[in-house]
């Protein structure tokens, strides 16, 4: 089932588009990773998801209702530009915080030490934002974006600005309220974390999504039949043509291979002619190469 | 609504409870009584201590006699000029008078030599002295009796009364009304460019720290610009508050101590008619207080608050949206122009053409027009406005605040997240026309 759903959307700056009929389906308890070059539209669609801007076109569905004001306390949002009011004091920013997203006044002071305890910052609630270290102001981020316990937490590039201490806590949360049911959608260009942390991804490139589906189903559709091959004690010369790509280093010669209709199981008989195999396997690209090919099929469109 | 209140307290809580507010406004309404107490002080001191100042007068036609006073004692003599010069070198006279022999008709080459730089009021005095002098001899000369002139001479005051609209008497003072409508208008101008620049300043704190997308997704953005501005108009109505008691209890007891009575206390004892009736002999003192009595203080302080608050929500929205529109202070130069001109226009117009002719054509038009009304308005305030005149102004300044706020919104909601782009009128311009 999908929390969110965004049929039709576009917006564009002037005659700059940064959205063109974006259709995204974000399914609810799962990791939802959005990728894509600077500049694509990730932030534009998730400040249309916060309501921030306005869509010019299109409709954003959540649990099949409209996205309205009401909505604003089931998300919580972490900017990609974010910072706090460095003359707060801890506790007294993060209260308001949870109660401009509509938490009573008695609720929000539970939180807030909940949250407090949870990251172990208490120490520091009386604290102002600019006597902290810049880890510890971090910490405080965080906690101000998921004070209200938000249903969908939406997260533009989580871990930039975090050292990579900080970068797991926050990793480790994410991971925990997902597993409490939190859905997560989170814009990102470091595709390491992605293949760690999504169940889902999109990528949007130019303005329009190039590419949707679970990680798995991205990845599938990216094979292309190619194999890496090693072999050993090559006699004679291999065959022109059959080979991206060859290295050889003490004796052993390694290739990639991409194979049209033939089967595996054929070729391998085949190749056992030339010499001893000592690799065989198939080449799956990571999310990273999906990503940069994809933006270079864009650029070549 | 209910998240507009949570801005407004944060605003205000986090500016009331800075140590610079505290401090800023206990001392603020300390200095200007401080400031009158120690001239008091200098003054009283002075008076009393001050040596006699001897004068050499050298008169060689031995025309005039000048009478010495408390503070000037004149030595008549007939040394030479040079000698009478070196008594004041040395310091044995304060100064030295050379009257040659004269004309009466046209006195001319009277000198005045002395030590130190000749202050103003002594020479003033001296030539009315000697004017006078003249004048009596000259007179005695034509056969006239100086008393005879002293008997004629009249006093003319003339009373203006004001006719309100169903007939009623109201005395006014051009001075009176003067002072009362130039201070009142250099409070609402300080008002508007102090609050207004903190309003500035804090969206432009916002902006910088980068919480504001962190706020505009849990509140409109046009609620954040409105709960900013009334917080901050709140913070700065608490300190006019704090100031006017402090300034009240400090001045009473400034004055107090330098056996004067308090301006209030003068007001109050005025508006006790018995009082009033007492003190009319003195007619200077009478006209002044039927004029404070014209003077329809419950509108005043009305009129006051009313534009005092309107002016500033008008221009406070202007604030933000220069805020929002810049990077940094520095930047808020360029776009400071609209806002300061037709608030020095209405400033100048003030001393110009309102204090001076509160019922012309031009003073009615700088109190119309909602971006000058606010100071235009309240310099007008004790002279009396026609009711029809203070509506319409009214309207116009609650539509001026509406319409400013409606613009300066639009530049504010997409100002805020903008960073790092080169933002000049032309790009305001795109922003107020762009729908979302």
């Amino acid at each position: 089932m999908s929390i969110l759903k965004i049929e039709g959307l576009y917006k564009s700056y002037g005659s700059q588009a940064a959205l063109t009929n974006i259709d995204l389906e974000i399914p609810a308890g799962k990791v939802f990773g959005l990728l894509g070059p600077n500049g694509a539209g990730k932030t534009s669609l998730i400040r249309i998801v916060n309501q921030i801007i306005e869509a010019d076109k299109g409709e954003i569905l959540v649990k099949g209702e409209s996205l309205a004001p009401k909505h604003i306390k089931h998300i919580g949002y972490l900017p990609e530009e974010r910072g706090l009011y460095k003359r707060m004091k801890v506790a007294e920013q993060l209260l308001y915080f949870a109660q401009l997203k509509g938490l009573s006044a008695n609720d929000a002071k539970k939180k807030v030490r909940y949250w407090l305890d949870k990251l172990d910052i208490a120490a520091w609630k009386d604290k102002k934002i600019e006597d902290l270290s810049k880890g510890m102001a971090q910490k405080v981020q965080f906690v101000a974006t998921v004070i209200h316990e938000p249903e969908i937490l939406i997260l533009d590039e989580p871990f930039s600005g975090f050292d990579p201490v900080n970068a797991e806590i926050i990793k480790n949360e994410i991971i925990e309220m997902k597993d409490n049911g939190t859905t997560v959608m989170l814009s990102t260009h470091r595709m390491e974390s992605v293949e760690l942390l999504c169940d889902h991804l999109a990528m949007i490139n130019k303005s329009h999504k190039v590419l949707d589906g679970s990680v798995q189903e991205v990845k599938d559709q990216a094979r292309s039949n190619t194999f890496s091959v090693m072999l050993r004690n090559v006699n004679g010369s291999l065959p022109e043509g059959i080979w991206d790509h060859k290295t050889t280093i003490e004796g052993h010669q390694e290739f990639k291979i991409k194979m049209k209709d033939d089967e595996p199981n054929i070729f391998v008989s085949e190749l056992m002619k030339y010499g001893e195999i000592l690799g065989f396997s198939e080449v799956i690209p990571t999310i990273e190469e999906i990503f940069i090919q994809k933006v270079k099929d864009n650029e070549h469109e | 609504m209910n998240k507009v209140f949570l801005v407004i307290k944060r605003e205000y809580l986090a500016r009331v409870r800075k140590k610079s507010f505290l401090l800023a406004t206990l001392i603020t309404p300390l200095v200007f009584p401080a400031i009158l107490g120690v001239f008091l002080w200098i003054s009283l001191s002075d008076e009393g201590e001050e040596a006699l100042k001897i004068i050499e007068v050298v008169d060689e036609g031995n025309q005039f006699f000048m009478e010495s006073s408390g503070q000037y004692a004149f030595s008549y003599s007939e040394l030479p000029v040079d000698e009478a010069k070196a008594m004041v070198q040395d310091g044995r006279r304060y100064g030295f008078l050379y009257i040659p022999k004269v004309d009466i008709k046209d006195p001319k080459g009277i000198v005045f030599y002395s030590g130190n730089s000749t202050s103003v009021s002594l020479v003033d005095h001296l030539e009315r002295e000697l004017k006078r002098k003249i004048e009596d001899i000259r007179l005695y000369e034509s056969g006239i009796d100086p008393g005879f002139i002293k008997s004629i001479k009249t006093d003319v005051s003339i009373s203006s009364v004001t006719l309100g609209e169903k007939g009623e008497e109201k005395m006014t003072d051009a001075g009176v009304n003067y002072a009362l409508g130039f201070v009142l208008g250099i409070l609402i101008y300080t008002f508007i460019f102090v609050y207004g620049t903190q309003i500035m300043q804090g969206v432009i704190e916002e902006k910088s720290s980068r919480i504001i997308e962190i706020l505009v997704s849990s509140i409109k953005p046009f609620q954040l610009m409105l709960g900013k501005i009334i917080g901050i108009g709140a913070v700065g109505l608490t300190q006019f508050l704090i100031w006017i008691v402090l300034i009240s209890m400090v001045s009473t007891v400034v004055m107090g101590y330098f056996g004067m009575q308090m301006p209030q206390q003068q007001v109050m004892e005025m508006t006790n008619p018995e009082m009033a009736q007492a003190m009319a002999q003195s007619s200077e003192v009478s006209k002044i207080i039927q004029v404070l009595q014209g003077i329809d203080f419950l509108q005043l302080i009305f009129t006051f608050l009313f534009y005092f608050l309107g002016g500033y929500l008008l221009y406070g929205a202007f604030f933000a949206a220069i805020g929002a529109a810049v990077d940094s202070p520095s930047d808020a130069q360029q776009f400071m122009f609209p806002v300061t001109i037709p608030l020095m226009a209405s400033y100048f117009g003030l001393f110009v053409f309102i204090l001076d002719d509160p019922s012309s054509n031009i003073s009615f038009w700088l109190s119309v027009i909602p971006f000058t009304s606010p100071i235009a308005m309240v310099g007008r305030a004790s002279f009396g406005i026609p009711a029809m005149e203070l509506i319409l102004s009214m309207l116009f300044l609650i539509g001026g605040f509406f319409f400013t706020t409606w613009i300066a919104g639009k530049i504010y909601r997409i100002g805020i997240l903008v960073h790092g782009t080169k933002v000049n009128y032309r790009t305001l311009w795109k922003w107020v026309k762009q729908n979302n």
